[in-house]
């Protein structure tokens, strides 16, 4: 697995960033895919890109808590305005992608894995 | 925010090419960088200018140049900025050795400005590019000439906002790791409640944000600080979902972190079942939500070095759980 600031997963997988703006140099090596809150507690890791569909605010305490580097809404879902505040309070990237979840997290793992297709897709 | 802003740029990494404020140090580096979003030119320009009018004499702009200890002014005709005249005008008019004149024959017409409202981070963007000394602030509303900016206003800013941050932490810092040492006593410890609102998802975390907070600013290790935050959510959230309220005590002494978390009902009539993973009763809408994983409980026990769970039908349940804080080990996977 490689390291992949945010910056460029955001560009080539076309994320719609909606806070944040100036955390995009984080560094990514893992997403994690889930929309059960405990169970992204149990297994997220420090730095991994939370993929779900879940839109309300605690999914930003979730993010805060495990130090993940941000969250990427699939499906195109908005998030709600709640979640939008407490994120630039907080200071978590929340990203749209109009991708599904399958689609999203195959992609972003080609580009983490490094094994092709890495520069373009 | 404004649509201009909210992607960054394409192409290049913007973190790489942000000019002046780029440096190895990451975490200084992130600081700066949220600043010059955060704030506004508003708050790093000069509000009493020094202003010019295109009849104003050469040699009497260096006089008002050097008296204010200023490199440069806008011209003012009638209540409106026709101009900007610098210090750079002035070396060249003398330089060139010609005649006094008006100010209007040497000042720079087409000018750049900003507008009061506008991120810090843009006003670094413009003087980067056009080279100019400093920039005229304009109040969007009313159009009106209300402030300058240079890259001085914007260093000296920084610096200042840096320095009462650093200054903050320090205090809270400094305040909580002292706190133990001053006190005597055989037994010692820091308590402080929240309570928890029942079925309200709009507040529902705030309790353990704030413990999360309380426990950074004790300057406890993060690793410490993350487990006892998570396992303080997950009980909140129960509290939430499966009572009527509740309250989170958190009581930090030197070398543990013991919260108890307590409700007044409904109760768990098979506690064992309940710690199960997988095991959850939680309603179809709170599903829906993300909740009812039934890992809540399997979540706290593996943050917590110790954990008690009791509970009466009809009465309540009570939680408690303890958190060595010299224990920073990676704490065990492990159900
Ligand atoms: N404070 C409580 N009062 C009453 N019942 C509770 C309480 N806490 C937990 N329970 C019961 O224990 C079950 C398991 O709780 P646990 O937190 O492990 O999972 P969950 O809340 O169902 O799902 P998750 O926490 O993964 O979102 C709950 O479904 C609920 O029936
Ligand atoms: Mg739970």
């Amino acid at each position: 697995m490689k390291i992949v600031k945010l910056s460029r997963i955001i560009e080539q997988l076309n994320l719609d960033i909606r806070n944040a703006q100036d955390q995009v140099h984080r560094e990514v090596k893992r997403g994690y895919t889930s929309d059960l809150l405990s169970d992204v507690l149990a297994n997220g890791e420090e730095g991994d890109v939370w993929i779900t569909l879940q839109i309300h605010p605690n999914i930003v305490a979730i993010a805060g808590m495990k130090g993940l580097s941000g969250i990427v809404l699939i499906n195109g879902r908005q998030p709600q305005e709640e979640t939008i505040a407490r994120a630039r309070e907080e200071n978590i990237p929340i990203m749209v992608s109009e991708m599904t979840a399958f689609e999203f997290s195959g992609r972003l793992y080609a580009m983490l894995s490094g094994t092709k297709n890495d520069e373009g897709i | 925010m404004k649509p201009n802003e909210s992607k960054p740029s394409s192409g290049a990494d913007p973190s790489e090419n942000s000019g002046a404020f780029a440096g190895p140090d990451s975490t200084r580096y992130t600081k700066i960088q949220e600043l010059v979003y955060e704030l506004k030119v508003s708050d790093a320009m000069m509000r009493n200018i020094i202003t010019t009018t295109p009849d104003t004499s050469m040699s009497e702009l260096r006089e008002i140049l050097r008296a204010n200890r200023i490199s440069g002014t806008p011209v003012m005709e009638g209540g409106k900025m026709v101009g900007v005249i610098s210090i750079e005008d002035f070396i060249m008019w003398l330089g060139s050795g010609k005649a006094d004149c008006p100010i209007k024959e040497k000042m720079t017409t087409e000018v750049d400005t900003m507008y009061a409202n506008e991120p810090l981070v843009h006003a670094i963007g413009k003087l980067d590019k056009t080279g100019y000394g400093r920039l005229p602030v304009i109040d969007r509303q009313s159009g009106k000439l209300i402030g300058i900016i240079t890259k001085g206003d914007i260093i000296e800013r920084l610096l200042h906002k840096l320095e009462i941050e650093y200054h903050e932490e320090e205090i809270h810092r400094y305040r909580a790791s002292h706190i133990f040492e001053d006190i005597i006593g055989d037994k010692v410890a820091l308590t402080f409640q929240s309570s928890v609102k029942g079925k309200d998802f709009s507040r529902a975390g705030e309790a353990s944000s704030g413990l999360k907070k309380t426990l950074e600013r004790l300057g406890i290790h993060p690793q410490i600080v993350r487990r006892a935050a998570i396992a303080s959510y997950e009980a909140e959230i129960n509290v939430v979902i499966y009572t009527d309220g509740g309250t989170i005590t958190a009581s930090v002494q030197p070398d543990k972190i013991r919260i108890d978390v307590n409700d007044t009902g409904p109760g768990i009539s098979d506690v064992d079942k309940a710690m199960q993973p997988g095991y959850s009763t939680a309603s179809e809408w709170v599903r829906e939500m993300g909740f009812g994983a039934g890992m809540g409980l399997v979540n706290i026990k593996k943050c917590a070095d110790k954990m008690e769970l009791v509970s009466t039908v009809d009465k309540g349940t009570h939680l408690r759980i303890y958190i060595d804080i010299n224990n920073t080990q990676e704490h065990s996977k492990a159900g």
